[in-house]
Formats: structure tokens, sequence, C-alpha cells
């Protein structure tokens, strides 16, 4: 792999006259795990709203692939192949599982309104195949048996899961995870970094932004460290554990 | 699932000759005319649905695209346009107007969407009223009948009656079915999310923007055929159908059929316009409307079916 | 045109202003309070100049004026309490439609218990003939009625806002309602109070302009709009700014007819509030965005 899956180049971003994202460069390859994290307020939701396209960068560059997706809106970068999970699960309510997870499968089906409008005839087999394989999806990860169930209706830690299904269904190559851990006992943590393992090993390159350390040390390929806006440390997660520009931003002159 | 999803527009299908016939025997046929006219208010009634109840996008205007619908095609026709020229050229007016008002407008939300449709109803009605083109105050009339073919012909002459009660419910039926197969589809899977959470639905890779426009523009289509239609029906129109109570009307018909459903929509469409039309309220008529607004949205948000059915998952998808 | 016909527009175009400016104050009022837009607003301005006509021969016009006020505080009053008082955290599409379900009752009533004819107070001094020369332009008297006491109103409320007790209460509740209940400000009677200030002065307000424009049941709806429109104008929370706001929308609406047929000059106040909310929703004075309704949904 001579190039990186994703490259961030001297992103900046400001809320305001707060300078939230500070010269971020950071790359990621194929096939890895690489977690974000840092103290509150480092900056790393605002990344991951940068990457997906939520919000625009001031300056700087995104590369996906090799092609820019800075100031893209959130719909082309999801059909680029990126997709992304939320802190606060956002399901969609009123709608089943299957039928939030057939959303997800939106950028790999085709027909517009007037198709839609005509009818099963025209669309009726690609339906059906986008429902098996978000069945297939759910299958997986052991969620197959809610396919039925209202969404909003789920426990919270499945709930989650079905959002993971959603953003898998549409076969992306990168996999952004906001806090998948976010409210999880210990049991479901596990499970978690277990489920995020799967997904690597099936091709998908995860970038997820975590507070549990024992999820990011246990599943991370690489780490990359954040602090006010700014790249502290990037790499092996043993390294940046022991990096003391890391340990003193946690621990001690945190200046967050 | 499809003889399930569709078996109710066979019914429906089966109950419209059903009346007809009935109608014919009891020698009642008068009662052909108002429920040929509901069909066309039906009609806008159905396209709202789409767009309050799947894309979650309200619309205080929608007696505007009826009479632009309507006024095009009469204008057309009075001056001179053959009838198969003058409708699908006033139903293309319709979106086209739709078009335009929809890219600034739909990227408003809430309060500030509804305000600015509502707006948009009273400038058509002031625009209607205060242009000679338009009859002004009291409208167009003598509008010459739609000739379709085969003496096939939209208009309200008694002796057509029969036919004129087929063609509105024919597009009705033809109106359900595409409302039907677009909510089963992507697209209204789309629009549910849409409605459900925005940013979400992008993240997954739908257009919102361009969902939203032209699920606004469907709607005004279907208000645009209708108000065409029932224009040569009644051989006439008047710049009451862009007013206000009307707009408001048609918002209250979809809260009351249960916002997200089609088949609520039009029984509850179909029985509320034909007493208004019949009389049946008075002097009453526009208060009804609002007390069922108000009724509705305090007491039954989900539609008055929700009320005779408790599920604990109101308002599923048709 | 001449110095004097534009005086004369301006001093129309204020008082109409400063009507709907009295419509963007109690859309302000209450919004700030509930997050609600009341679509009910213009109805008020009705009611109050048709209780006050049906009283007027019975009483002295100042008395039939301030009972007019007051009962329609209390209908603003009742409408909140019997309506909306009990829901919980409505959807704003459902707050939507039950105000504009609650206008349409409102003007209905208003049908039947009067009439759909125009009707008119008398004229507060003199009669529809007299005229005063302000600088060398002749305008009614009501008309200064109409400013003065328009005036008036937006300096008692600001008056009222900042240095009651009451008022501050009820500026707290709307920047912060946590807080201020935590304060044991109770957000019901602030609630309640904003119902009745938007409603007596919008009936104070449809008295006074009653003898220039005439009253009838279905005013409402266009001064609804209107008045939505300077109030998302001023930002959809200052009360200067909606009065502000108002003054411009009323004179460019009444310099208008001197470029557009009368017909449409209704057209021109609600064009403007189709560039406003398309190009600058949060009004053109505001300091920072508006937030959205905040009830839930």
């Amino acid at each position: 792999m001579s190039r990186a899956l994703l490259e961030v180049n001297s992103l900046h971003r400001w809320f305001g006259g707060l300078h939230v994202i500070d010269e971020v460069s950071f790359s990621c390859r194929a096939g890895i795990v690489k977690a974000i994290i840092g103290p509150n307020g480092a900056g790393k939701t605002t990344l991951f709203n940068l990457i997906a396209g939520s919000l625009a960068p001031a300056s700087g560059s995104i590369l996906f692939d090799g092609r820019p997706t800075g100031g893209l809106p959130p719909h082309q970068i999801a059909r680029r192949g990126i997709s992304r999970t939320f802190q606060a699960t956002r399901l969609f309510p009123r709608m089943s599982v299957l039928e939030n997870v057939m959303v997800g499968r939106h950028v790999r089906t085709r027909g517009g309104f007037m198709a839609s409008m005509i009818g099963p005839a025209l669309m009726g087999p690609g339906e059906k195949r986008a429902r098996e394989a978000c069945l297939a999806v759910l299958d997986e990860l052991g969620a197959a048996d809610l396919a039925g169930r209202d969404a909003a209706s789920l426990a919270f830690g499945r709930q989650r899961v079905v959002e993971i299904a959603r953003a898998l269904a549409s076969e992306p190559r990168l996999l952004l995870l906001d806090e998948p851990a976010c409210g999880l006992n210990p049991a479901e943590t596990e499970d978690m970094g277990a489920l995020i393992g799967r997904i690597r090993d099936r091709g998908i390159t995860v970038l997820i932004v975590e507070h549990d350390m024992s999820l990011v040390m246990g599943i991370s390929d690489e780490v990359l460290v954040l602090s006010a806006g700014r790249r502290i440390a990037e790499g092996a997660p043993r390294d940046v554990q022991a990096d003391p520009q890391v340990v003193a931003v946690y621990l001690g002159e945190a200046d967050a | 699932m499809y003889l399930r999803r569709y078996f109710p527009v066979f019914c429906l299908l089966f109950l419209v000759i059903l009346v007809q016939l009935g109608l014919a025997a009891l020698k009642l046929e008068f009662y052909m005319t108002q429920l040929t006219m509901s069909a066309y208010y039906t009609l806008v009634a159905l396209g709202l649905t789409l767009l309050m109840g799947y894309a979650g996008q309200v619309s205080m205007g929608h007696g505007g695209f009826f009479a632009i619908g309507g006024y095009a095609a009469a204008v057309l026709a009075t001056v001179g346009f053959a009838s198969w020229v003058s409708l699908p050229a006033a139903i293309l007016i319709t979106g086209l107007v739709a078009l335009l008002i929809g890219i600034p407008v739909l990227r408003l939300r809430g309060h500030y969407l509804a305000m600015a449709t509502l707006a948009f109803g009273i400038i058509v009605l002031r625009i209607l009223l205060g242009t000679n083109l338009f009859g002004g105050a009291d409208g167009l009339s003598d509008i010459p009948a739609f000739r379709l073919f085969a003496g096939l012909a939209i208009t309200g002459r008694k002796a057509l009656r029969v036919q004129n009660y087929y063609i509105a419910w024919g597009l009705v039926l033809v109106g359900l079915l595409t409302g039907i197969n677009l909510v089963h589809s992507r697209v209204g899977r789309a629009l549910r999310a849409i409605h459900g959470n925005e940013d979400a639905a992008a993240a997954m890779g739908v257009d919102v923007a361009r969902f939203k426009l032209a699920t606004f523009v469907l709607s005004a289509l279907y208000a645009g055929v209708g108000g065409a239609c029932l224009a040569f029906f009644n051989g006439g129109i008047g710049p009451g159908e862009a007013g206000v109570m009307k707009s408001v009307r048609y918002v209250a018909l979809v809260a009351a059929g249960g916002m997200g459903s089609l088949w609520g929509t039009l029984a509850v469409s179909t029985a509320l316009t034909f007493l208004s039309l019949r009389g049946a309220f008075g002097v009453y008529d526009d208060a009804v409307f609002g007390a069922i607004l108000v009724g509705i949205m305090l007491f039954a948000p989900e539609g008055v079916f929700s009320l005779l059915a408790r599920r604990n998952r109101p308002g599923n998808a048709q | 045109m001449r110095a004097t016909q534009l005086l004369q527009y301006l001093l129309a175009g204020i008082a109409t202003g400063s009507v709907y400016a009295v419509v963007a104050i109690g859309f302000t009022v209450v919004y700030n309070a509930t997050g609600i837009i009341n679509f009910a607003q213009g109805e008020f301005l009705m009611l109050g100049g048709m209780i006050a006509i049906s009283l007027a021969p019975v009483m002295p016009l100042p008395a039939a004026i301030a009972v007019a006020v007051l009962a329609t505080g209390a209908a603003g009053v009742l409408l909140q309490i019997v309506f909306l008082s009990w829901l919980k955290n409505p959807a704003v599409l459902r707050m939507i439609i039950i105000t504009i379900g609650l206008s349409i009752l409102v003007r209905e009533a208003g049908l039947h218990i009067w009439d759909e004819k125009v009707h008119a107070l008398p004229f507060f001094s003199g009669d529809e003939t007299s005229s005063l020369a302000v600088l060398g332009a002749r305008i009614s008297p009501q008309v200064l009625w109409v400013l003065v006491i328009s005036a008036c109103m937006v300096v008692g409320l600001t008056l009222f806002f900042r240095s009651t007790l009451l008022g501050k209460a009820m500026r707290a509740c709307a920047s912060n309602p946590t807080a201020a209940r935590l304060c044991g400000i109770r957000a019901s009677t602030v609630v309640t109070l904003s119902f009745f200030l938007a409603a007596a002065m919008g009936a104070l307000a449809g008295c006074a302009v009653s003898p220039l424009t005439q009253t009838q049941y279905d005013m409402g709806s266009s001064l609804a709009v209107k008045g939505f429109t300077c109030a998302v104008l001023g930002g959809l929370g200052s009360v200067p700014a909606a009065v502000a706001a108002g003054l411009v929308v009323g004179v460019l609406e009444t310099a208008s007819v001197s470029v557009l047929p009368l017909a449409y000059k209704d057209v021109v106040a609600l064009g403007i509030l189709l560039l406003i909310l398309v190009l600058k929703p949060q009004g053109l004075f505001a300091r920072r965005p508006v937030a959205q309704a905040r009830a839930g949904g």
C-alpha cells in the first residue's frame, strides 16, 4: 500500500474565535483500526465531522483514496465510501431496524422518484437484493432477530450495534465510529472490541474516537492523540501510551 | 407482500365502481358531482401527505398550487389552446413554480417554513385577485371542456357525469398507486429517514435537499393536476382556491388522516370534502376544519384512526 | 415626488408600521416565553376592535376600549390555559398546526358573534374629515393617536421588562428556563402573563387603528403574516428590533402604492418576508442566530 487511504494535511477549523483544529495532519493506511484519543474538548468529534463532511475545513486538505473531500457535503462523502456512526445514536424513529439498515444501503441502491413511483416492476429485484444484503449485515453482527423491531424501542447497547450495521450496509472502505463504547458496560465493551476487530478483518478501515482506554489499547493498530485541537502524538498504542507529552496532557499540565 | 400492499387498491376500485352503480340504481346520480369534486381535492391531500407525512415538511400554501394548476389550464384553454396542450402545460407550470419556490424556501424549517409557504399562498391569492387576466375576484368561467378521445371529456355536463366520476377517481387511484409505490421504495425510506433525522440521513448518502425539493414539487404536481382537472370539470375556477382557508383545510385533512397515512388521508379527505361540498357544515364550514385541526393535534396527533385502534406503534408505514 | 407627499407616505407608513410592530411584539413576547409562534396573534387585534365597537354605544369610548383590552387579554389567557398549557414538549409541527387551528376558531367565532361586515370605532378625536397639518402634510389625528398609543405600549413594555421584578422574571425565563425555575420563578405564570400581554397589546392596537383601517372578522391572518415578517426581520427575540422592523415594513408597503397597483400592496410585505426568510432568517438586526422553537419533538 503505497498511498494512505486517508490523508489529512494541515487542517484548520475555527468556531468563532476558538481554534478547534490547529494544524492537524495525519494519515491512515487501509485495513487498520486507528483510534483518536485526547482529553475533552480536544477536537476529536470535530475532526470526525470534518472528515465526514458535516463541517468544512477552514484550510488544509483531506484526501480519501487520493481524492480531496474537504468541503464536500456528507451525502457525497458517503458515496465515496466513508460511513459513520454518531456519539448519541441517531437511529431513525418510526422505522424498523431493517428499514434503518436499508437506508444505510442507500448509496448502493439505485432508483429515483420516477422509477420508484412506477413500482415493483422496476424496483423489485433491487429491493430484494438490498433486503438480503442488509439482513446479512445484521446477521453478522448478531442482530438479525431484531430486524422487525421498532428501532427506538431497543436497548441502548443494541441500538449501537444497529447503528454500526446501518453504517456497514453501504460497504464502506472507511468506517468512522464516534465513541462506540460510550455508555456500554465492560462486557458490552469487550463485545464491541471484538466486533471492531471483525470489521477490520473484513478489510474495512476503522477510525474510532474513544475515551475507553481498554478498548483503545486492546483493539487499535495505531493511535492519534489530540489535545486542544493539536496533534500531540501518533503511533502504535504502547508507544503513545508511554509518550511523556501524552501523559502530561492527561494527567499533568493539562491545558485543554 | 405485494398482495397485502395492493389489495386495498383493488378494494378501492371495487368500491368506486360499487358506489357508482349503487347511486345509479337509487337514482341518486346527483351525488356524483360532489364525489367527483371530492376526488380532485383529495388528490391535493394525497400529495400533501407525501410531503408532510413522509418528508416531514409542512406546507401552508398548497391551495396556491391547486389554483396555479387550475388558472393556468383555464387561461390556456380559454385563450384557444387545444385542451391536450392546456392540461399538461398547466401541470408543467405548476411544477416549475414549485421548483422555483422550493429551492430557496425548503432551506427553512419549522415555523419559518410554515410562514414562508403561507406567504406563498397569500401572494398567489393576491396576484389572482389583482390581475384582470385572471378575472379578479370573480375568477374565470366558461372554460371549454377537456376533450380526451372518443367522446371522453372532463366537463361538468350531466350527460358525461359518470365518465367524469371515473376519470376523477381513476386519477386518485393512479395518485394513490404511485404514492404507495414511492412510500415502499428506497425513496420512501429516504424520505422517512429525512423526517426522522436529517443529519443522519445525509450521513447515509441521502441528498436531503434534492429529496425535499423533489417531494415538494411532486406534491405540487398532485395539486396542480387536481386544480387543472377541477377547472375543466367545473368550467370555472375562483381565487378562493388559493386562500388560506383552503390551504389550511388540506393540512387538516392530512393531519386527521394520520399525517403519514395515504389511506387515512384518502378516507378523511373524501368524507369531509364531500360533506363540506354538500353543505353539511353550513355556515360553520371553516370553523369545522379549524376545530378538526385543533382537536386532532391536541387529542389524536397520530390521526383519527389511532383513536380507534390503539396500537403500540401508531403511524405504521403504509 | 414632492416633499409633502413623501412626508404623507412616511407618516401613514409609520402608522401602519406601528400596528405591525405591535403584532410583531406580540409574537416576540410569546416566543421568548414559550418558544411558540402563536399564529392567532393577529386575531387579538380583531377581537379588541370588535368588542370595543360593540361596547362603544353604551359607554364612553375610553371605557369601551379598556374593557375590550382586558377582555381580549383574558381571551388570550383562556386560549393558552385551555389549549396549550397541558402539552408537554410538543413537536414544532404540532404547535404550528394547533395555533393555526386556534386562529381559525377565533376568526370564525368573530364571524358568528358579530358578522362579516366591516365595522369601525369612532375616531378618538374629531371625525373622518378632520386633519392636522404636520410640516406641510395633512394627516388624520387618528394617525397620531396610533403612533402615540403604540409608542406608549412599546415604552411601557420596555420599562416593564427592565425595571419591574415580574418583567425581569420573564426575561430570565426566556433566556434560561431551568435557571429561572431554580430561582423560584414559575414558568407557567410567565407563560400566561406573556399571552395576556400579547393579547392586550394587540387589542389596544386593534382599537387604535380601527377608525382608519376598519375592523373585519378576517383581518387577522394578513396581520399575522405581516407582523411575523417584522418579528423575523427583527430577529424574533428583541422588542426594539421588532418595532424598527415594523416601521420599515409599514413605510415600504405604503410607499409601494406609488409604484405597484394597489391590489398588490399586500404582496410587498409578503415578498419582504420571503426574502428575509430565504436570505437571512436570523433577521436584519439580530446579533446572534435565532434558535428554533424550543419545543422538542
